[in-house]
C-alpha cells in the first residue's frame, strides 16, 4: 500500500512525455478537423493556419442532399456523397448484424459440442487474418460478376464482408463462451428450455462484452474497406471510401470539402473508441497476449 | 425420441450458416484464384474462355522488373516499419509501465489512429505532406529551411509512407507490450529489485526475456499486416513517383484493373499469399513451441 502511494507520484517528465505522445497521435486528426472547418481560400492562404473563421460550409456542401434547407453557397448539389453515406451505413450495419448472428451460433456450437479443437480454430483464424483484401480482388471480381451475378449489389459486398470477418468473430466469441458456466445452461435445460432458448436467453446475455468487441471490429472493417468495394460496387451502390478516392484524382483538390468528407467517415470509429476502448483493447490483445 | 434427434442435429444447425458463407465467400474465391493464376484471362472474357497457360504467369513474373521492384519495396517497407515500431513501442511501454494516472486515457487515444479508415489516414498525411499548404513544409519554411519534396521524390516518398505507418501502428505494439508487462509475475520483478538490479538491468535481463513470446507474436502479426497495407499508400502516392512506393498489394490491384491481366494478378496474389503463409505458419509453430516448453518446465517444477 505504501509502495502504491509513492509510485503514483511520478516526476513531471513522464507527464510531459505523455502530453507529447497525445499531441503526436491526435495532432493529424485535429488538423483534419480544423481544415474541414476552413474555406479553401483560408487553406491556401499564406498567413498563420491558426487564425481563421470556422465555417460549416464544407459540411453543407457535402451533405446538401440530405439537409432540410438549401445552403446558399451551393450552386449545384452533388448527391454522390450523401448517397454514399447512406450506402455505407446500410452495408456496415447489415454485415455487422449478420456476422454477429452467424458467428455467435458457430462459436457456441464449437465450444459446447466440442466440434473441432480450439487449436484448429485458432489456426484457421490466423490463416484468414493473413489473407489480404488485395488477394481476394481477382477471384471476388470474377465470381461475383460471372457466377453469382452479384456485382454492383449490396448482397454481393455484404457477403464478402461477412465472410471476411467471420473467422475473427467466431474466434473471439469462443473465448468468451468458454467462460460461461455450464451449470447455468444445465439449470435452464432442467427447466425445459430447448437449445435455441438456452442459446438466446441464457448464453447471449452473458457474453455481451464479447459481442460488443466483435461488433466494433466487424463494423470497422465494413465501414472502412475500400479495395473490394471499389471493384464490386457501381455508381448507385458506392460507399464513402470509394467516393473519397474518386474525388482525389483531380488536380485541383478542394481540401476543405474532402476533409469534411474524411471527418464524417472518421466520426463513427472515433465514437466507438471513446465509448468502448476497453472492449477494443481486449479484442486487439486477445490474439497475442493470451491465445 | 424426436427431441433426441433434434439435439443431435443442433451443432450442425448452429454451424451450417457460417460454414456456407465461409465456403461461398472465402474458400471458393481462394480456390478460384489458384485456378485463375494458370490462365491468360482478361476481365472481358468469361473464365471458361480463357486459355490455360500453365505456369507461364508465375515464370513471367520472375523476369518482370516491375514486379521484382514491387516485391523489394514491400520487403523493405515491412521490415523497416516493423523494426522502428517495435523499438519505439517497446521503449515507450517500458518507460510508461508504472502507476501513472491517465495511462488508460492515453491508451484510448492511442487506438484512434488504428480505428480510423486507412483511406482517411492517407488523406490526412497527404494533406500534411502537401508541397505548399502542408504543415511540414510550412513549418520548414517558417524556420527558414528548404522545403522537402515529401511525396514527389522517390527516396523521400518511401520515408514519408514509413513515417505515416509508424504513426498509425506503433500504438498497437505499445498496447500489446504494456499488457504483457503488466501480466509479468510480480514476484520475479520484486526479487530482481531486492537483488539491486537497476531499471536498465531489470528491463534488459528480466522484463524483455520474459516478454519474448508476446514480442515475437506481436512482431509476426505486425509483419503480416505490413504486407497487407494498401489504402494509405494508395491515397498518398498511388505507388509513385515511378515505382518507388508500389507495394505488392498495389501492384496486384493495378495489374487487375489497369493492365487487365487477371491471370498475372492472380499469380502475384499467390506469391503474396505464400509469403504470408510462411509467416503465419512460423508464428503458429512458435506458439506451439513456447507452449510445449512451458509445459515441460511445469512438469519439471512439479517433479522436482
Amino acid at each position: 500500500m505504501m509502495k502504491n502511494a509513492s509510485e503514483s507520484r511520478q516526476s513531471p517528465a513522464f507527464y510531459a512525455l505523455m502530453v507529447a505522445l497525445v499531441i503526436m497521435s491526435v495532432g493529424p486528426i485535429i488538423l483534419m478537423l480544423t481544415t474541414s472547418l476552413k474555406l479553401n481560400v483560408d487553406v491556401m492562404s499564406d498567413t498563420s493556419s491558426l487564425l481563421f473563421t470556422p465555417t460549416l460550409k464544407n459540411y453543407e456542401t457535402v451533405l446538401c442532399d440530405v439537409l432540410w434547407y438549401a445552403p446558399e453557397h451551393v450552386d449545384y448539389c452533388n448527391p454522390t456523397f450523401s448517397r454514399a453515406l447512406g450506402n455505407s451505413i446500410f452495408i456496415a450495419l447489415v454485415s455487422t448484424a449478420i456476422t454477429l448472428i452467424l458467428g455467435c451460433m458457430a462459436a457456441y456450437a464449437l465450444v459446447r459440442f466440442k466440434f473441432m479443437g480450439r487449436g484448429a480454430i485458432s489456426l484457421t483464424t490466423l490463416m484468414m487474418r493473413m489473407v489480404p483484401p488485395a488477394v481476394l480482388l481477382v477471384p471476388v471480381f470474377g465470381i461475383w460478376t460471372f457466377s453469382y451475378g452479384l456485382d454492383g449489389t449490396f448482397t454481393g459486398i455484404i457477403l464478402v464482408y461477412v465472410a471476411m470477418n467471420l473467422p475473427f468473430v467466431i474466434w473471439i466469441l469462443q473465448s468468451f463462451i468458454v467462460q460461461v458456466p455450464i451449470q447455468l445452461e444445465e439449470a435452464a435445460k432442467m427447466d425445459g428450455a430447448n437449445p435455441l432458448q438456452i442459446f438466446f436467453l441464457v448464453v447471449l446475455p452473458v457474453i455481451k462484452p464479447g459481442l460488443a468487441a466483435a461488433a466494433i471490429f466487424t463494423f470497422r472493417i465494413a465501414w472502412n474497406e475500400f479495395l473490394l468495394a471499389n471493384a464490386l460496387l457501381d455508381r448507385n451502390t458506392r460507399t464513402v471510401p470509394v467516393t473519397i478516392v474518386n474525388s482525389l484524382t483531380e488536380y485541383d483538390i478542394d481540401w476543405g470539402v474532402i476533409m469534411a468528407t474524411g471527418m464524417l467517415l472518421a466520426i463513427p470509429p472515433i465514437i466507438f473508441t471513446f465509448i468502448a476502448s476497453k472492449q477494443i483493447i481486449t479484442g486487439m490483445t486477445a490474439g497475442a497476449v493470451k491465445g | 425420441m424426436k427431441s433426441a434427434s433434434l439435439n443431435k442435429m443442433t451443432p450442425y444447425f448452429f454451424i451450417a450458416p457460417a460454414g456456407v458463407v465461409l465456403a461461398l465467400g472465402l474458400l471458393y474465391p481462394i480456390a478460384y484464384m489458384v485456378y485463375a493464376s494458370f490462365l491468360d484471362w482478361n476481365p472481358s472474357q468469361l473464365i471458361g474462355e480463357a486459355d490455360w497457360v500453365g505456369f507461364k504467369n508465375y515464370s513471367n513474373l520472375w523476369v518482370d522488373e516491375a514486379f521484382k521492384e514491387s516485391m523489394w519495396v514491400t520487403l523493405k517497407f515491412a521490415f523497416i516499419v516493423v523494426s522502428i515500431e517495435i523499438v519505439i513501442g517497446l521503449g515507450l511501454a517500458l518507460l510508461l509501465d508504472r502507476n501513472i494516472r491517465g495511462i488508460s486515457a492515453l491508451r484510448t487515444i492511442f487506438i484512434l489512429p488504428m480505428m480510423i479508415a486507412p483511406i482517411v489516414v492517407g488523406l490526412m498525411w497527404r494533406y500534411m505532406y502537401h508541397p505548399s499548404v502542408g504543415i511540414f513544409n510550412r513549418t520548414l519554411k517558417d524556420l527558414g529551411f528548404e522545403s522537402i519534396p515529401w511525396l514527389s521524390d522517390s527516396t523521400w516518398s518511401l520515408v514519408s509512407i514509413i513515417i505515416a505507418d509508424v504513426w498509425q501502428w506503433t500504438p498497437f505494439i505499445f498496447i500489446l507490450c504494456l499488457a504483457a508487462l503488466q501480466s509479468l509475475p510480480r514476484s520475479t520483478l520484486e526479487a530482481a529489485r531486492i537483488d539491486g538490479a537497476n531499471a536498465w538491468q531489470q528491463a534488459l535481463y528480466i522484463k524483455i526475456p520474459l516478454m519474448m513470446p508476446v514480442l515475437i507474436v506481436t512482431l509476426l502479426l505486425r509483419l503480416i499486416d505490413a504486407f497487407k497495407v494498401l489504402e494509405v499508400i494508395l491515397v498518398m502516392t498511388n505507388g509513385g513517383p515511378g515505382l518507388s512506393t508500389e507495394i505488392m498489394a498495389l501492384r496486384i490491384s493495378r495489374t487487375a484493373s489497369e493492365f487487365r491481366e487477371l491471370g498475372a494478378a492472380a499469380a502475384m496474389s499467390n506469391y503474396l499469399l505464400m509469403m504470408l503463409l510462411l509467416l503465419t505458419i512460423s508464428m503458429f509453430l512458435y506458439n506451439k513451441f513456447v507452449e510445449q516448453r512451458r509445459q515441460k518446465m511445469l512438469a519439471l517444477a512439479e517433479g522436482g
